[in-house]
Formats: C-alpha cells, sequence, structure tokens
C-alpha cells in the first residue's frame, strides 16, 4: 500500500515536473513553424505581386524571394512538428493529427515544396512571366498539404 | 364512440397517405429529356464545375476520373460512404438510363424510387438546366467502368428511414434562386454557385435538421468534420476585390499569399479549370451578395 502511494507520488513529481517544460518547448515549436510558413507567404507575395504586375518587376529583388523559399523549403520539418502538437492535444494550432499518422506523407508533401521552390528559384531572375508560370506547382504543393494536414 | 375511434383512425390516414403523396419521390419528365441533343465535350465542363469527382473519386486518389466511391463523409446524422457512379454496369451506374440519371441529380430520386440523402448535394443540382444534365450524362458515360461495391452508410434510426426525407426535402429544398441577379455576368455567376459547385453546402449554416439556412446564405459554418470552421464569403467579412476572390479560386492563394487547404482544396482545381471570365463571374456573385 505504502510502496503504491509511493510509486503514484514518483508518477504525480514526474508528470508535475514534465508538463510545464514540455509545454514550454512545445510551443516555440509551434511558434516556429507557423513563422516559417509566414516566411513563405510574404516572399510569395512579392513574386505574386510581379506576376501579376501589381509589382514592377526587379530580377534581384525576385530572386531573393524566390532564394528565402528554397531557404525555408530546406529547414528539417520534424524538429518543428513534435508530437504532441496537433489541434487535439494544444491550442493555438491548425495541425491535424493524421500528420503523425502519416510521416512519409507528410515528409514527402514537404519535399514536394522543395521541389517546386527550386523551379521557382531558377525562373524568378528571368522575368515576370516566368514566375507566373512558377507560382502554379509552388502553390499546388502548399495546397496538396493543407488539404489533407491542416484544418480549416 | 367506436364510430369516433374509427373517424379519427380514418382521417389520420388519410392524412398520413396525402403527407406520403406529397412527399413522395419525384422524377424527370421522360420527353422533355429524349428530344435534347447531348454535348459530352460541354458535360465534361459541367462535372468539373459540379465537382462530382470530389465526392466520388477514391479518398486521396490520383485518379479523379475514375468513380469508385468510398469517400466517408461525416455529419451530425452519421457517416455518408459516397456510391460509386462509375459507368460499370454492376457496381457503378453504367446500366441507367437517361431519366434514371436526371432524377437521381436533379430530383434526389433513385431508380428504385427512394429518396436519396442530402449529402447528395441535388439541392443545388436541381437548379441546372435539362440541357447541362443531357450533357453531363453523355459525358460521364465515356469515363472508367470500376468494379469496387458501394459500401452502405452508417447512418442510425431514425435517419436512416428514407421515407421521411420527402418532407425534409419539401421543407428545405426549394428550387427559387436565393439571390436575385440583374445582369448576365451576376446570372452566370449565380447559375455555378448555386446550381452547380454548391458553394452553399459548406459555407452556408444549418439548423438543427441539417437545412440550409438561406436567410444566411454563405455566412460561415462550422466544418462538418466538427474542427475548425468553414469562412464567411460574405463581402464586408471576406473583405476581398473581385480580382482577389478571382485570384484564389485559380491559384488557391489568399490576397495575403496563405494557400488554400481542406476541403476548399478540391474546389480550387475544379474552379482552376473554368474559363477566366467564370470565376469573375462568382467574384461578381460574391460581392453582391448582403452583408
Ligand atoms: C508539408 C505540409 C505543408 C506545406 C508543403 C505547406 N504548408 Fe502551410 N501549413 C501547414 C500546416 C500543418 C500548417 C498549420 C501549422 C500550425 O498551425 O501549427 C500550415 C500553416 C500555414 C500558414 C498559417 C501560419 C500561421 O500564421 O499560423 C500559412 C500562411 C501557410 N501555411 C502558408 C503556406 C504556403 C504559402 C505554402 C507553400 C509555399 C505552404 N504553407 C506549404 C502545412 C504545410
Ligand atoms: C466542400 C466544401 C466547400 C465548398 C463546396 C466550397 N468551399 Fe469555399 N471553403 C471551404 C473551406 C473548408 C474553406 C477554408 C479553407 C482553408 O482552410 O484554407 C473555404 C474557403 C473559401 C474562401 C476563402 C475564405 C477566407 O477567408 O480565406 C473563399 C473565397 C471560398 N471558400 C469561396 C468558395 C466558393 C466561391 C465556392 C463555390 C464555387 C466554395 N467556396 C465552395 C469549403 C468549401
Ligand atoms: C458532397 C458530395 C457529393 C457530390 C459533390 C456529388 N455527390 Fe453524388 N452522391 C453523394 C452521396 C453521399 C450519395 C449517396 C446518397 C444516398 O445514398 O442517399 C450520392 C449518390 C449519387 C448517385 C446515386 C448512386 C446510386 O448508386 O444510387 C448518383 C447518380 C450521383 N451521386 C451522381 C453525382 C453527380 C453526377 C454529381 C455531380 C453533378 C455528384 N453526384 C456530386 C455525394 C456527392
Amino acid at each position: 500500500m505504502k510502496q503504491i502511494a509511493a510509486t503514484a507520488a514518483a508518477f504525480g513529481l514526474v508528470a508535475a515536473l514534465a508538463t510545464p517544460v514540455l509545454a514550454q518547448d512545445m510551443s516555440a515549436n509551434i511558434k516556429a513553424r507557423q513563422g516559417q510558413f509566414r516566411i513563405l507567404a510574404l516572399n510569395l507575395g512579392v513574386l505574386g505581386g510581379m506576376a501579376k504586375g501589381e509589382l514592377t518587376y526587379d530580377a534581384a529583388g525576385a530572386q531573393a524571394a524566390a532564394d528565402s523559399i528554397v531557404g525555408v523549403s530546406m529547414v528539417h520539418q520534424p524538429t518543428l512538428f513534435v508530437e504532441g502538437t496537433d489541434d487535439m492535444s494544444v491550442e493555438g494550432t491548425r495541425a491535424l493529427p493524421v500528420i503523425w499518422e502519416n510521416t512519409d506523407d507528410f515528409a514527402a508533401k514537404w519535399a514536394a515544396l522543395g521541389e517546386a521552390a527550386k523551379g521557382m528559384q531558377a525562373a524568378a531572375g528571368t522575368s515576370a512571366e516566368a514566375i507566373g508560370a512558377a507560382m502554379g506547382p509552388l502553390g499546388g504543393a502548399c495546397k496538396s498539404c493543407h488539404e489533407t494536414y491542416r484544418t480549416p | 364512440m367506436k364510430s369516433l375511434a374509427l373517424k379519427g383512425l380514418t382521417a389520420l390516414a388519410i392524412v398520413g397517405a396525402a403527407g406520403l403523396y406529397i412527399t413522395r419521390p419525384q422524377t424527370v419528365d421522360t420527353d422533355t429529356f429524349a428530344a435534347l441533343t447531348p454535348d459530352p465535350a460541354h458535360g465534361a465542363q459541367v462535372f468539373t464545375a459540379s465537382g462530382c469527382a470530389s465526392c466520388h473519386m477514391a479518398e486521396g486518389s490520383k485518379t479523379p476520373l475514375i468513380l469508385s466511391g468510398g469517400q466517408r463523409l461525416a455529419s451530425p446524422f452519421g457517416t455518408f460512404v459516397v456510391p460509386n457512379i462509375s459507368s460499370d454496369p454492376e457496381a457503378g451506374i453504367g446500366g441507367w438510363t437517361l431519366d434514371q440519371f436526371a432524377s437521381a441529380v436533379t430530383k434526389g430520386t433513385s431508380p428504385e424510387g427512394q429518396h436519396y440523402f442530402p449529402a447528395f448535394p441535388y439541392a443545388a443540382y436541381q437548379k441546372m438546366t435539362d440541357q447541362d444534365v443531357v450533357d453531363l450524362w453523355a459525358y460521364m458515360q465515356t469515363l472508367p467502368a470500376d468494379q469496387t461495391p458501394s459500401q452502405p452508410h452508417e447512418v442510425g434510426f431514425p435517419f436512416n428511414i428514407r421515407t421521411a426525407l420527402g418532407g425534409w426535402k419539401l421543407l428545405f429544398t426549394p428550387k427559387d434562386w436565393v439571390m436575385p441577379a440583374d445582369t448576365p455576368q451576376l446570372e452566370r455567376g449565380r447559375y455555378l454557385v448555386e446550381a452547380q459547385a454548391h458553394c452553399g453546402e459548406c459555407h452556408t449554416p444549418r439548423n438543427t435538421l441539417g437545412g440550409l439556412q438561406h436567410d444566411a446564405w454563405l455566412s460561415g459554418a462550422p466544418d462538418p468534420s466538427g474542427r475548425g470552421k468553414v469562412p464567411d464569403i460574405t463581402p464586408a467579412t471576406l473583405g476581398w476585390s473581385m480580382g482577389d476572390i478571382a485570384y484564389y479560386l485559380e491559384s488557391g492563394f489568399t490576397p495575403d499569399y496563405d494557400s488554400a487547404g481542406g476541403h476548399m482544396a478540391h474546389v480550387v482545381e475544379n474552379m482552376a479549370q473554368l474559363s477566366a471570365s467564370d470565376r469573375e463571374a462568382i467574384a461578381a456573385y460574391l460581392l453582391a451578395l448582403p452583408n
């Protein structure tokens, strides 16, 4: 009886110690991944604006935006998408639990983004029309992951 | 006393029979359809705009033209398993007649004379022109056959009683347009939104019986998965220009370059295949909605 109580206390202690530390760590991971998606969107804003003629085309600016997208696409995702940070377990995220059921597919979708980003990197410095053509595959890569892995 | 009870029962039986009569499954008029000449190429456009494949292809399929069914649609009333509508004569609808097809799509009535569940969005498709339905059927017969058998729905009592759907249809599927349209562009936009792309099925809130609240048209609704919200797309809330909406429907990009997800991803894939003027017509329709 005494032993059970002691074990329970030990578990309680572990839980008490573990929870706040984990929660803190996970909020950093969530912030970081949401921030990386914002970096993607902001740079796409520059490229999309040039493709649509809302911004004047500037080869250096376009190249910098495309390079930034490639840079983000090289960030190792498992560090940001740690287990227990889905929308059923914690607040403040739209990441669906299926991400952790289909880790291979999620990784493949991130890799597909990398490929499309390289297409944009090759196009950005040439012309606004070339950017327009590269927007399709890039947008397709975003959409196909959001379709399955992000809650509305 | 006895005669009173008998009278009561008879009255009840008459009311019941009248009720069943007015709520009986409706079918289309055979002659009207037989007189039309099918154009399968235009049928392909109807098929895309109406999003048939989004529901009827297998879950996560890379071959959307194989309409083998099997997707599971969650709802507060149970889970619907979308049937096979490929051209296979046994597993699909390859053995159907044009009338049977038209009655299913525009009246929600099966060849056996039963009501379909409104998870099949015939509430929208009933507004399609007869010509579009004829073209659609001609096109769908050119699609591949698939032998995957349809699975039963997982819907419990009392929602599994199809007869009761007659009253539901009468109450909640008015055939009138929701919005007025006084220019050719608005008319085209209204046709695409209300009769084909069934935007209202996701973006309009429902009452407790699952009927669309037409007085809150396109003003947002909880996602049927139970998590997240399908956004309000009336102009004041959305705050997007005509160009913004048309570009979103073509590319999936919002004005701040977030990208569409969830069920909207399929809708965007379909809308991207329409003409630019059709996407603008949809945008014009959304911008004309009351706030
Ligand atoms: C491999 C999957 C994947 C790919 C590829 C992807 N996203 Fe996302 N995106 C997500 C997930 C999951 C979330 C939800 C993250 C969260 O809330 O924790 C998200 C969230 C976002 C957000 C909201 C961020 C915030 O502030 O909360 C934006 C904006 C976004 N993505 C843009 C993009 C764009 C633009 C692309 C393509 C260039 C893209 N994403 C590609 C999975 C992906
Ligand atoms: C199958 C359900 C479904 C249908 C049908 C549908 N939508 Fe959506 N729509 C959604 C969901 C879910 C979202 C949220 C997307 C996300 O999470 O990125 C959305 C997002 C949108 C947005 C972006 C709103 C915002 O604030 O970001 C617009 C605009 C839109 N839909 C318009 C339409 C139009 C127009 C139609 C008909 C042509 C339509 N939708 C049909 C489910 C649907
Ligand atoms: C939102 C999802 C959805 C969309 C979009 C949709 N359907 Fe369906 N469909 C269903 C469901 C669910 C059923 C089963 C209804 C029932 O059993 O009562 C169904 C049933 C059918 C049936 C009857 C099949 C049978 O075996 O009796 C036909 C035919 C059909 N759909 C054709 C179409 C066509 C054509 C389109 C496009 C114009 C379409 N559907 C679009 C969900 C959908």
